[in-house]
């Protein structure tokens, strides 16, 4: 066991000694892009609306805001690392939103409907690893198919209503209501999946298993890692990623519905690949993910307190999307 | 699965959650029979009534997937409205929100010779040909809220006034304002999908509203008709404003999400005004205690009207209350403003989000 261990993270390192190391300097060049581009936001911000921006309500906001499609990143960073991709976070969310607030699910009070959301996620994207480890789908057509039938399962279940947590489970709300050190408790939920998300990738064989199936699934095999059942472990975490923000997004809307998540998949897919993880697989970081999700929900907010409006926020995105992937491509040319 | 156990239970929560929304659609839907029994009674000496069975008709119904509680409200109370008579038989299409398969479903109830077609199109414009075909066909189609351009593929037109609704939204905003003599006041808009027409309108109507009262819109956003999105709107749009006077929300299922986020937010300075009349911002307009202090209607009720008056017009009847012979062309709903006063009438009507 041990032995695999070790063999894993060699998979990728085997063609370039050294590479690890420059990798690792070029991930920390991107991130002061990221960075960069977060300060000329915030910079805009307060030459814009230097009344509003800099708030101390203004900045929890923007981190409540980016709570929820944040866990999902995290999920979505894992398999994107791992060579795969998931469509059906946003629908996931939804059908596991729209099952714990089910007049049954809610009659045995908030802890069964946490558990259930956190359940119907994970099994959900057992089944995504499932049906791409051992069936052998594509991953963007099995996590589509999920995302169709995911939905559609969410809307079958909630008759397409609107499900209100019901005054006796307000626990659940008030993950978005109570604060402590002036933060709402979700912001501490997602910043507890951010850092265990960055403790398994970067310190666990799970992690370094994960890159080594996303760099080169053939030499990972051969260095004795089940590919299989780890792709099909990467879609199960996704899943939960999906039943967590699930949990956080009744705590903000006291609601579950099918209408939850739309277009979240698309959201987090452009997060992580701003944050410099390769679509191929084998390299990315959370950190990344994260800032990259940040620079989208920050400018949300700057068009708003603009008063702008949505049309332009979108061509503000698909432009930014277009410019950190142009960048991040003359970065690596630079270094290799 | 993994969660084997609770799984049969948490089916059954959805079974349980299915039926007990039928019971309260089916509950809503009550007033509506009762109050259409006594307008309809009196008539029954002139014409015959409205409600007396007739000739025996089959109406074809097509409408949009439910992704929302109003449409999900349509039809429901389109159903429960044929359930009413024995003379109809009721012909429902699987909805959709695909144009395509929507066109092919109005095509099948052509090919099924209904004898009146009630269409709640996902788009007027792009459903236009195949009503018209309907028309061709002869056989009746009623339009229901979202209009065909052509005049020659419907028969009637019955919907909601969204101007209306705009207006209603901004007499009572504006003249709440002037009562407490504010002057220059924040006054927010949060739309729904800013892309439909039916937006602007609503938009459009507000602003003329509030103008007559020396006000305008102060900021202006929308929210895509979803609770989510109505959250994070709505906090992003406290932000941007530290003192705000009213608030008008097109859309009371969205609303759950604006509230949410107001309370998340703490903030009560300012009073909300909802737009549709879901059941839900009812109850809070009648508890009293949150921002939202009124809403505008929008009422999904409208798909029984619809189907009574296809009736009529498949069974060659006018409207009994009416001097016509027969049904007129084109019918709009008033928008009317719903508060604390008179909460208590509308509450039946009001829909499940």
């Amino acid at each position: 066991m041990t032995e695999v261990d070790q063999a894993a993270p060699a998979g990728p390192r085997v063609k370039a000694p050294g590479l690890g190391g420059r990798l690792g300097r070029l991930g920390e060049v991107r991130h002061l892009g990221l960075v960069a581009a977060l300060v000329l936001l915030a910079i805009v911000g307060l030459v814009t609306r230097p009344e509003n921006f800099a708030t101390s309500s203004n900045l929890v906001s923007i981190l409540a805001l980016a709570s929820t499609i944040g866990v999902i990143t995290v999920g979505m960073t894992f398999v994107i690392i791992g060579g795969g991709i998931d469509l059906s976070v946003g629908a996931l969310m939804a059908l596991a939103s729209v099952w714990a607030t089910t007049l049954a699910t809610q009659s045995y009070g908030p802890v069964v409907m946490i558990v259930c959301a956190l359940l119907v996620g994970t099994g959900a994207g057992l089944l995504n690893g499932i049906l791409i480890s051992y069936g052998r789908i594509v991953p963007f057509i099995a996590t589509l198919a999920m995302m169709v039938a995911g939905r559609g399962l969410a809307q079958r279940m909630s008759n397409q209503r609107t499900q209100l947590v019901r005054p006796e489970n307000s626990l659940i709300v008030e993950l978005s209501t109570t604060r402590v050190l002036g933060l709402p408790l979700l912001v501490y939920v997602f910043a507890l999946v951010v850092l265990i998300g960055w403790v398994v990738l970067n310190r666990t064989t799970f992690g370094r298993r994960t890159y080594a199936v996303g760099g080169n699934p053939e030499a990972a095999r051969l260095a004795g890692i089940d590919v299989r059942k780890h792709t099909v472990m990467l879609y199960a975490l996704s899943g939960l990623c999906c039943g967590i923000a699930a949990v956080l997004i009744m705590a903000r809307t006291t609601t579950g519905s099918s209408t939850h998540g739309d277009l979240y998949e698309l959201d987090a897919i452009a997060a992580v690949i701003i944050g410099g993880t390769l679509l191929s697989g084998g390299r990315g970081t959370i950190i990344g993910s994260i800032l990259g999700l940040l620079i989208f929900t920050v400018i949300t907010n700057l068009f708003i307190l603009n008063g702008l409006n949505t049309a332009d926020q979108l061509v503000a995105k698909g432009a930014i999307i277009v410019v950190a992937v142009l960048l991040q491509r003359r970065g690596l040319k630079a270094h290799t | 699965m993994t969660h084997n156990p609770g799984r049969r239970g948490f089916l059954l929560g959805g079974a349980a959650l299915g039926a007990g929304a039928l019971i309260s659609a089916c509950t809503s839907n009550e007033p509506v029979a009762q109050t259409s029994a006594p307008a309809a009674a009196p008539a029954a000496a002139a014409t015959g009534g409205n409600d007396a069975p007739g000739e025996k008709v089959v109406i074809g119904f097509s409408a949009p997937a439910a992704d929302h509680g109003w449409i999900a409200a349509i039809a429901k109370n389109a159903a429960d409205a044929a359930k009413q008579y024995s003379d109809v038989e009721f012909k429902p299409v699987e909805p959709t929100n695909d144009i395509n398969q929507q066109i092919s479903a109005v095509e099948s109830l052509i090919q099924a010779k209904v004898d009146a077609l009630v269409i709640l199109p996902n788009d007027g414009q792009q459903l236009n040909q195949v009503a018209r075909q309907a028309m061709d066909a002869g056989i009746p189609v009623v339009n229901l809220d979202r209009v065909f351009p052509d005049k020659l593929s419907y028969r009637t037109w019955i919907g909601g006034d969204n101007y209306g609704m705009g207006v209603a939204a901004g007499h009572f905003i504006g003249k709440t304002l002037k009562d407490k003599g504010v002057t220059d006041p924040v006054i927010l808009e949060i739309q729904g999908i800013a892309t439909l027409p039916l937006t602007q309108d609503r938009s459009k109507g507000f602003a003329d509203a509030l103008k007559t009262y020396g006000f305008s819109v102060t900021a202006q956003q929308d929210a895509k008709f979803t609770v989510e999105s109505g959250t994070q709107v709505a906090s992003n749009l406290l932000q941007a404003h530290k003192k705000i006077d009213a608030i008008w929300n097109h859309d009371d299922d969205q609303g759950i999400g604006v509230l949410a986020a107001i309370k998340e937010a703490g903030r009560d300075e300012f009073f909300m005004v909802g737009g549709a009349g879901s059941a839900n911002a009812m109850r809070d307009i009648q508890a009293g205690n949150g921002v939202l202090k009124a809403t505008v209607t929008y009422s999904p009720t409208m798909a029984a009207s619809a189907i009574k008056l296809a009736r009529l017009i498949a069974q060659g009847k006018g409207m009994s209350d009416l001097m016509e012979q027969q049904v007129p062309q084109s019918i709009t709903l008033a928008s009317e403003t719903i508060t604390k006063d008179n909460v208590e009438k509308y509450l039946p009507l009001g829909f499940e989000s």
